[in-house]
């Protein structure tokens, strides 16, 4: 188990993507699933980046979990800004044509489809965010 | 990220190679949107890029608007896991994306 606390901002989101590619970089993760959660930690840290402590700024901890049989791997988002669960959004419509699809809103709906799983909790007034991808 | 425009007559090629994501996004969208005017092609040319996220995903869907009333629009060579991104949100069967 890894973990970094950083401010969020979204400058911070490459150092936070580096961060998490050392740890699946050690376990010879393949590169489409390496992209899948990098696009994932892209979305969910640009997310508290933008969100959690506005209009001030906060700190936000990642922590990355290896596990085995099945290898897989787990990231946590930790921050203290507000109550938010983002997986209580409903998915966006994605069966209408270009003129009338919304430019916006498809972060969360990428991560829930590209994951094999994402919890969210609120507890001791922290958002709490999982994802968890197999590498295998 | 890197980003490179060419232009030839009204035919615009947009390449962009390493990581589409938060930080990189408004470079793209500032190539996109300074070249844009009088474009009746636009071409995405995306054999070097590793990954798109939410970020890039909204710069094409407002290129697309665009393209709707200006030309056409098209997206080539397009890798794995970026190919998945299009496929999840739907983007795959409104937009003119060509695998690598």
């Amino acid at each position: 188990m890894k973990e970094l606390t950083i401010e969020a901002t979204p400058e911070n989101v490459d150092t936070v993507i580096e961060f998490v590619d050392e740890q699946l970089d050690e376990y010879g993760c393949g590169f489409n699933e390496k992209m899948a959660i990098d696009v994932a930690v892209d979305e969910l840290f640009a997310n508290i980046a933008h969100y959690a402590y506005n209009p001030d700024t906060g700190y936000a901890t990642v922590r990355v979990d290896v596990i085995k049989e099945p290898l897989s791997v787990e990231v946590t988002f930790i921050d203290n800004g507000k109550q938010y669960d983002p997986l209580a959004k409903s998915d966006p419509d994605i069966t209408v044509d270009i003129e009338d699809r919304p430019i916006g809103g498809m972060g969360i709906f990428i991560v829930k489809k590209s994951m094999d799983a994402v919890k969210y909790e609120y507890k001791d007034g922290k958002n709490i965010l999982t994802i968890k991808k197999k590498l295998q | 990220m890197t980003v490179n425009t060419q232009k030839d007559g009204t035919k615009l090629t947009v390449t962009v190679d390493g990581k589409l994501g938060t930080s990189s996004a408004p470079e793209l969208e500032k190539a996109v949107k300074d070249n844009l005017a009088g474009i009746t092609e636009l071409v995405f040319d995306f054999a070097g890029l590793e990954y798109m996220a939410s970020a890039g995903l909204r710069i094409l869907m407002s290129s697309a608007k665009v393209m709707k009333k200006q030309g056409s629009m098209r997206i080539l060579n397009v890798r794995q896991p970026v190919m998945d991104v299009f496929t999840f949100t739907g983007m795959a069967d409104v937009l003119d994306i060509r695998p690598a």
